[in-house]
């Protein structure tokens, strides 16, 4: 038994090491949590978005219930973090800023598909191609905040 | 080592707890994969916190019929990383009911940003002991046959493994198409690797959300179809003496926050189950971290 045990540990302790090594290593490349300053680096995400994808034109727009459905499926999905008016919230900021607002409804399609997973966004490509961009036509129809370094915090 | 009458009201105190914890927060609309044994490479939202039931009714060749059913408790660490915890058991029909054993399950993301293909990779720790019927996964050589021993001698073996997937998954046009090539090693040193395999591809019914908040929408409906067998081992790697299974699966994300899932399922050759039946309930909970977070003392 006593054998056993001993090699057990044998695998169970790199195995266990392996396992730290890893979440240190993801803590590393990804793990940078919300703090100050990171609604700019968040929104600096948006200009990442390469450029043939910036230019997407958005297949959703014009169309009637576009916006409505994709308010439904921000609250289902969105709210939580981002608050239920998008006014933004300690766990992820407001989506009403200037720069949320003056970027292409393609680079807010490729952050939502994307995610921004250093920062604790998972991507969203688990939603249909049409419902994120019912969502970005959503996202889009807001009104510029007045004051832009307002909300998130 | 093997569990007994205490760990199982421990199980019982803790999974009361945890009940009474998921009162105090919301639940959040899930969009889960219709997938039983097949991974996608999503993972839980941070924070958020999935519990899931699941139960699998399956047929026996030479011996009793069974009901094998587990609880997942699924936690978004972060982003990029998802832990959880399964509790199996079964019933076997004119034997008996017993636990047997617990998972621990890790997945990592790998990569950044969304590509062509999407691996996550995934590690597990099992301790079950050789009742065990869940049939998460098909490894190795494992037959229906192993299936007919008697609970009593059964499950006086507890078995330690270590198991490692590689979970590939992509979108293309609404359809989701995942491949999990697998690994296992039982930690006794005597025994080989063995190898196995999932493959699986789903749609949603309609890919356009609708406007209002309905449950029988169509895009709350997802349907698909996945396969899972062994490919032998170290020792006789191919597919003699393997088991294989075809099942359609459907998922019903509901918008309180349940999601129902049911997969008929059919072996493949003569050394698979004839039949496996199984369905799932699940229920995803956000803010659950925050929410021990504070009761703890930390920042909310």
């Amino acid at each position: 038994m006593k054998n056993v045990r001993v090699r057990l540990s044998l695998f169970a302790f790199p195995l266990l090491a392996s396992a730290g090594l890893l979440a240190a290593w993801g803590t590393a490349a990804f793990g940078q949590q919300p703090g100050p300053g990171s609604e700019k680096r968040w929104h600096t995400t948006l200009r990442d978005a390469p450029v043939k994808v910036q230019t997407r034109a958005n297949p959703m727009e014009g169309e009637p219930d576009a916006v409505a459905a994709g308010g439904k499926l921000f609250e289902e999905h969105c709210a939580e973090c981002h608050g239920k008016k998008a006014e933004g919230t300690r766990r992820a900021p407001s989506l009403l800023r200037q720069e949320m607002q003056q970027a292409t409804p393609g680079a807010i399609f490729w952050v939502l598909t994307n995610g921004v997973v250093r920062r604790g966004m998972p991507d969203w490509s688990k939603l249909p191609e049409p419902e994120r961009w019912q969502i970005v036509t959503f996202l889009k129809s807001f009104k510029t905040e007045r004051n832009s370094s307002g909300g998130g915090q | 080592m093997i569990p007994g009458a205490n760990d199982l009201r421990f199980a019982g105190r803790s999974l009361l707890l945890l009940a009474l914890l998921l009162l105090a927060v919301p639940p959040l609309r899930a969009q889960e994969s219709p997938y039983i044994v097949t991974y996608d490479h999503y993972l839980e939202e941070p924070g958020s916190l999935e519990v899931e039931y699941y139960s699998t009714f399956g047929t026996q060749h030479g011996g009793n019929d069974f009901h094998a059913f587990w609880a997942e408790f699924e936690y978004g660490v972060k982003a990029w990383w998802t832990t959880e915890l399964y509790l199996d058991g079964q019933t076997t029909f004119h034997d008996s009911s017993i636990f047997t054993g617990f998972r621990w399950e890790n997945r990592f993301r790998l990569l950044e940003r969304e590509h062509f293909v999407n691996p996550v990779l995934y590690i597990e720790y099992e301790q079950i002991t050789e009742a065990d019927k869940i049939i998460k996964e098909v490894e190795g050589h494992d037959v229906a046959s192993d299936h007919a021993v008697p609970n009593a001698i059964a499950n006086s073996t507890l078995d330690h493994e270590i198991e490692f997937k590689l979970l590939l998954s992509r979108q293309i046009k609404g359809w989701n198409v995942a491949l999990n090539p697998l690994v296992t090693k039982n930690l006794a040193p005597s025994n080989p690797w063995e190898f196995g395999y999932a493959v699986g591809a789903s749609r949603p019914l309609a890919l356009k959300a609708s406007v209002n908040r309905c449950s029988f929408c169509p895009e709350n409906f997802v349907v698909g179809v996945e396969m899972y067998g062994g490919l032998g081992d170290a020792r006789s790697p191919g597919l003699h003496q393997t088991s294989h299974y075809l099942a359609p699966v459907s998922a019903w994300n509901l918008p309180s926050g349940w999601t129902l899932r049911l997969s008929p399922g059919f072996g493949l050759n003569d050394n698979s189950h004839g039949f496996l039946l199984r369905w799932g309930v699940s229920r995803e909970f956000s803010g659950f971290g925050e929410m021990v977070k504070g009761i703890f003392g930390g920042r909310r």
